[in-house]
């Protein structure tokens, strides 16, 4: 009777941890397997190679840049996202008429598909024709439509810029909402000690509403950034991670490296799954997670 | 005394009145800001619909907005497949929400009211999937599944369940941890079992939740690419998802951007009306595991 009682909740989990381990752990498995196979471009398998894919991998002409490049990436998306959305949750948390109606447009680009967002910045960067491009040829900007300055995405650099803009344009729902429903957290009462205290308002939200803020701050924070570094539509609607690699992020390059070798496609993506964990873990680490968010 | 009471109204009403009108000029100028951004965010999906709308001879044509009107675009975007392709998204979300609510219930009611040996362990593992997302894995995924053999509807489904499932069971444990189990004791007491108590009590009282993270799992699996374009590969367009058909009117050398956008707006209207829905409860969902 005692046994059935433990393993009762077994029962109730079990059909979830059976679901979790098809989906999410045994392709880690079949994924760390592969990466020390050789396999063909048809997925046939021609045997153990050893640290092969491995060492080819980390001889890639682009392996350093690409790293180099999704850190920058992860950075100031999440960075950016941040604090625009400090500055939106501040603003949509004040009471003004029509909220509602504006938060409804705010959840627009969360709701909607990011393949949509970035193909609708695709079309709209279009050299000849792209409304972007006509707005900014308009009021003097772009000197020429389909000149090479125009041409933003077949820049590197400019390609990059845009597309770290639509990046942090579709993080911002979800961060501001995170920050928002921190702010709804913190009770007034706080703020009128503050404000007894003779505190101005920019006085009150850096020594009140920030430090209180945190813990919305760093679970948005850590949610993005582990967004941000898989974030696969954007890149490869708007560039394909060209010309050559040099606006691929190192998921883009993992995606590219399956067309044409699987093996060091997996040993990619086993070293970014690493990277992902390295970095949660250095988060919350340097963040001292526990005290902040265990109330 | 009426010539000293008289004026003295009109002191503190200035008095109260400045601050007030101050207030009022504050309220407006936030409001026009929060318009202003409200603009810029439905901006580009406006571009969307102009787009859809703009006639094929004037897609070289240099101007923001269209110069005729036209709804051929939504005529002609069902001879190339795209209701097959709709059939084939709704049977992918319907089937993962499915899953992810029947899967999730049991697992929230029970890490809800029970503690066990087990429970701290069982609730990492829901964290630790929501870390790791398909795009890290998707080797492992595609050969696995390729294995498996089965359909690619059906792979689809499981895998969308799969990414969803932390989702739900996070928003489920917060409503079922919030309703006060001597509710559903006084429920058996009078005679309605465990179950009745359930399906009676417990239940109608988790329904936002229940709504929230069915709505949710429908969009996320309505809206995910990147698996569904691996796995779908080759499959003919009425077999292959919303998002994939969309991505297929690029083509090699031309993009057909007039039947892009219009099939673009059917697969993005719907979601944003049912996203508006759960606006409200969906950060609790997305945090609250990271946060517990």
């Amino acid at each position: 009777m005692l046994a059935i009682r433990r393993l009762a909740p077994m029962l109730w989990l079990g059909p979830a941890v059976a679901l979790i381990g098809v989906v999410v752990l045994w392709p880690v498995v079949v994924m760390v397997q592969s990466s020390f196979q050789q396999i063909g471009g048809e997925g046939f398998v021609a045997g153990y190679n050893g640290t092969t894919n491995y060492d080819n991998l980390f001889h890639e002409p682009d392996f350093v840049s690409v790293l180099l490049r999704t850190l920058v990436w992860v950075v100031v998306i999440v960075g950016v996202t941040m604090l625009i959305s400090l500055g939106l949750a501040q603003l949509f948390h004040q009471k003004f008429p029509g909220r509602r109606v504006t938060r409804w447009a705010l959840i627009i680009p969360w709701a909607a598909s990011v393949l949509m967002t970035a193909l609708i910045f695709k079309w709209a960067l279009d050299p000849n024709v792209g409304v972007i491009n006509v707005i900014l040829h308009h009021i003097g900007v772009v000197k020429q439509l389909g000149s090479d300055q125009a041409d933003w995405l077949g820049n590197p650099t400019s390609a990059l810029i845009w597309m770290m803009g639509v990046a942090v344009f579709v993080s911002l729902p979800f961060t501001t909402y995170a920050l928002l429903s921190g702010l709804q957290g913190i009770p007034g009462d706080v703020y009128e000690a503050a404000s007894i205290d003779g505190a101005t308002s920019w006085r009150s939200y850096l020594g009140v509403t920030l430090p209180l803020l945190r813990p919305a701050i760093l679970v948005a924070t850590l949610i993005n950034v582990i967004n941000v570094f898989n974030s696969f539509p954007i890149i490869w609607e708007m560039t394909r991670g060209g010309p050559g690699y040099e606006t691929s992020t190192s998921t883009i390059y993992m995606i590219d490296l399956k067309e044409s070798d699987v093996g060091q496609a997996a040993a990619m993506s086993v070293f970014n799954f690493l990277l992902v964990i390295v970095i949660v873990l250095v988060y919350l680490s340097t963040t001292r997670w526990k005290e902040q968010v265990a109330r | 005394m009426i010539t000293t009471t008289k004026p003295a109204p009109p002191l503190p009403a200035t008095a109260r009145s400045a601050p007030r009108s101050r207030r009022t000029l504050r309220t407006w100028v936030i409001a026009i800001a929060a318009y202003v951004i409200a603009v810029i965010f439905l901006l580009p999906y406006l571009e969307m619909l102009f787009m859809a709308l703009r006639p094929n001879s004037e897609l070289g044509l240099a101007t923001i907005l269209p110069k005729h009107w036209t709804f051929s675009n939504f005529t002609t975007l069902w001879s190339s497949g795209l209701g097959g392709s709709i059939g084939t998204s709704l049977e992918i979300a319907a089937g993962a929400t499915v899953i992810v609510l029947l899967v999730s219930m049991p697992a929230a009611y029970c890490t809800a009211r029970r503690r066990f040996r087990g429970r701290t362990g069982f609730l990492l593992l829901v964290l630790a999937t929501q870390m790791f997302q398909p795009a890290a894995m998707l080797v492992g995924i595609q050969r696995e599944f390729t294995n498996f053999g089965l359909p690619p509807t059906m792979s689809l489904i499981i895998v969308n369940a799969g990414f969803n499932l932390a989702f739900a069971v996070w928003i489920l444990n917060a409503y079922f941890s919030s309703i006060p189990a001597e509710l559903e004791e006084a429920a058996m007491v009078d005679g309605m079992g465990r179950v009745g108590a359930l399906l009676r009590i417990t239940l109608p009282l988790a329904a936002p939740g229940i709504v929230t993270a069915l709505i949710f799992t429908f969009i996320a699996a309505w809206n995910e690419f990147l698996v569904a374009l691996t796995l779908s590969l080759g499959e003919g367009t009425s077999q292959q998802p919303l998002t994939v058909a969309i991505n297929n009117y690029i083509g090699e050398y031309s993009v057909d951007w007039g039947h892009l956008f219009a099939a673009g707006l059917v697969a993005t209207v719907p979601v944003i009306i049912l996203f508006a829905f759960i606006e409200g409860r969906v950060v609790s969902g997305l945090t609250a595991g990271a946060v517990k």
